[in-house]
């Protein structure tokens, strides 16, 4: 048995998030046969990712497709890349980011098995949990598939340690352009902030911060915890801030150690981004929200009085 | 130009859903269902194309038991041109829906396929990818924005960090996010004219397609609640339980 994890990274760097997903891997290691953990770099001029992905804990080889058709990581060539690799795994398995989730199905319809999405547990080497209805139940899935393709939520496993091994780096040459899929360009949110779903600690707002000026409140707090900043649908919607900052089902999953909902109601499909969190804080004028049926700390105030207090205490 | 849209029949997303107590799976029982909310998105975006005069055609199609010819009928209300149902009983994965759209591919020849990026009962995020790959068309996912022209689609994509622009070559398949477009809801004349619109049923069979499920669900349970907490009443309080108590901060 032996498991291909596609590596996260942007060419630059090795994304926290592959350390989750080699956790994941080493479970399925630890309640199947003896098996190798094996990593692919696919990437442009991503020699440093290769690089860091050799010294993670558990892996026994990196293979590096370092090519100008794997620059964007597009799922048209990543996903000829992977099938022409799939003959030597039992289990393929990506990150379940925009990345993973985009890349994966097309793997597996390519290899005729079924994909497994968002697994939160490994129960044996073909059985995994997964949340179903936005987290509001968990299914046991097992597959009699041939080949495992999955993606894995990061926030339900650990993290391996990220430097522990020196691992071998093998070039892999195989690089096909699909010509039917072009990048434009990327648009990316530049931020000082640790990202969403690696952040130790996260302060949401929703529809009751009032309108995107008012996101600025939680800045300062953001910037004294080291927190990286969210938004509930409701919030997105209303256009007060972008997309990319939403947690939900619709949005991002985060588990971090400290989350902070401010002016969130707690709608079913915002919980279920967040419900994970280790300790959660609801801060909302209405007391009979059910935000605070969830929080650990709930605070029952006016969040424009609330907030620049929470700030001046920190 | 003719666009395929797939849509599915779930449990109405303000409805909280309960799970069986033997376990088997969610209880479904006179629960109020509705067009997957992503599908609505899509189509709705297949309705503005043929608005812009981009499309001439837009074509709905669903894989389900006869229930789901309300869904289908609520997309000819909201403006899609006419509805194919592919018979099916019970659960049907990802893949072999799919096949199934491949199948229609073949027969309709869209030069768009737009999909919702997930149905919010099973949360896969599958089938818009898979049918991209078994039809060997590009793909655009979580699409935010589409604009068609000259044999391309271009499709800016919600990608973690921020956004993404591909230009794929037509056909091509999208799957839809949600600030894509905020769909419009149907008239009542148009309900009424939906009635009138063809829609045809057509079996497994008859698209050629053998379906297989490798995929079986062992148990379906709850998840762990969360221990109540307490509420404080005051700022102070919160920073004295946080750094004190929860050793959070």
């Amino acid at each position: 048995m032996t498991i291909l994890v596609i590596a996260e990274h942007d060419n630059a760097e090795l994304k926290p998030v592959t350390l989750n997903v080699i956790q994941a891997a080493t479970e399925l290691v630890n309640k199947g046969a003896d098996g190798e953990i094996e990593v692919l770099v696919a990437g442009s001029g991503c020699q440093a990712v290769a690089d860091a992905a050799a010294k993670v804990a558990g892996v026994s080889k990196v293979l590096q497709a370092d090519n100008a058709v794997y620059a964007h990581q597009l799922a048209e060539n990543m996903s000829l890349l992977i099938t022409e690799l799939a003959p030597s795994y039992t289990h393929i398995l990506a990150p379940a980011t925009t990345n993973g989730k985009n890349c994966m199905p097309r793997v597996a319809a390519l290899l005729d098995v079924a994909q497994i999405s968002d697994i939160i547990a490994v129960e044996a080497f073909d059985t995994f949990k997964r949340p179903i209805y936005a987290g509001n139940a968990i299914a046991t899935v097992q597959s009699s598939e041939a080949k495992h393709v999955i993606t894995v939520r990061g926030t339900a496993f650990d993290a391996v340690e990220a430097e522990a091994g020196s691992a071998a780096i093998e070039a892999i040459d195989f690089a096909e352009n699909s010509g039917i899929c072009r990048h434009v360009s990327d648009e990316l949110a530049q931020s000082d902030r640790p990202e969403l779903t690696a952040a130790r600690v996260v302060i949401s707002g929703g529809r009751g911060m009032g309108n995107g000026e008012n996101f600025s409140l939680l800045d300062g707090i953001a910037d004294k915890l080291g927190a990286a900043v969210g938004a509930s649908r409701a919030a997105v919607d209303a256009g007060f801030v972008p997309n990319d900052m939403q947690v939900g089902q619709t949005g991002k999953i985060v588990a971090p150690e400290l989350y902070v909902a401010v002016g969130i109601s707690g709608a079913i499909q915002h919980l279920a981004g967040m419900k994970d969190s280790k300790v959660i804080v609801a801060i909302n004028k209405d007391e009979e929200a059910p935000i605070f049926s969830v929080a650990d700390y709930g605070l029952v105030a006016d969040l424009f009085e609330a907030l620049p207090a929470f700030e001046a205490q920190l | 130009m003719k666009v395929l849209v797939a849509v599915k029949r779930v449990i109405d997303y303000n409805v909280k859903v309960r799970v069986k107590s033997d376990g088997s799976d969610v209880d479904l029982a006179n629960t109020k269902m509705a067009l997957n909310p992503f599908c609505e998105i899509a189509v709705e975006e297949a309705i503005r194309l043929k608005e812009q005069g981009v499309a001439s055609e837009v074509v709905v199609v669903s894989v389900g038991d006869k229930a789901c010819q309300e869904q289908i009928r609520t997309a000819l209300a909201l403006g899609a041109d006419r509805g194919i149902q592919i018979e099916s009983e019970g659960a049907v994965d990802s893949l072999s829906v799919a096949k199934l759209l491949k199948a229609v591919v073949a027969e309709e020849q869209p030069e768009l396929v737009i999909l919702g990026k997930q149905s919010i009962d099973s949360d896969n995020n599958q089938t818009g990818q898979m049918l991209a790959a078994l039809t060997a068309m590009p793909q655009a996912t979580f699409a935010s924005e589409l604009k068609v022209a000259d044999g391309k689609a271009t499709v800016t994509r919600e990608v973690d960090g921020g956004l993404q622009t591909l230009e794929l070559t037509l056909p091509a398949v999208v799957t839809t996010d949600l600030r894509l477009n905020e769909p419009r809801y149907a008239s009542l004349p148009n309900i009424m004219k939906a009635k009138r619109k063809p829609l045809d049923v057509k079996s497994v069979a008859e698209l050629g397609v053998e379906l297989k499920n490798n995929m079986k669900t062992l148990k379906v349970e709850p998840p762990a609640e969360r221990q109540g907490g307490i509420m404080v009443s005051s700022v102070t309080e919160l920073v004295e339980k946080l750094q004190n108590e929860a050793k959070a901060i």
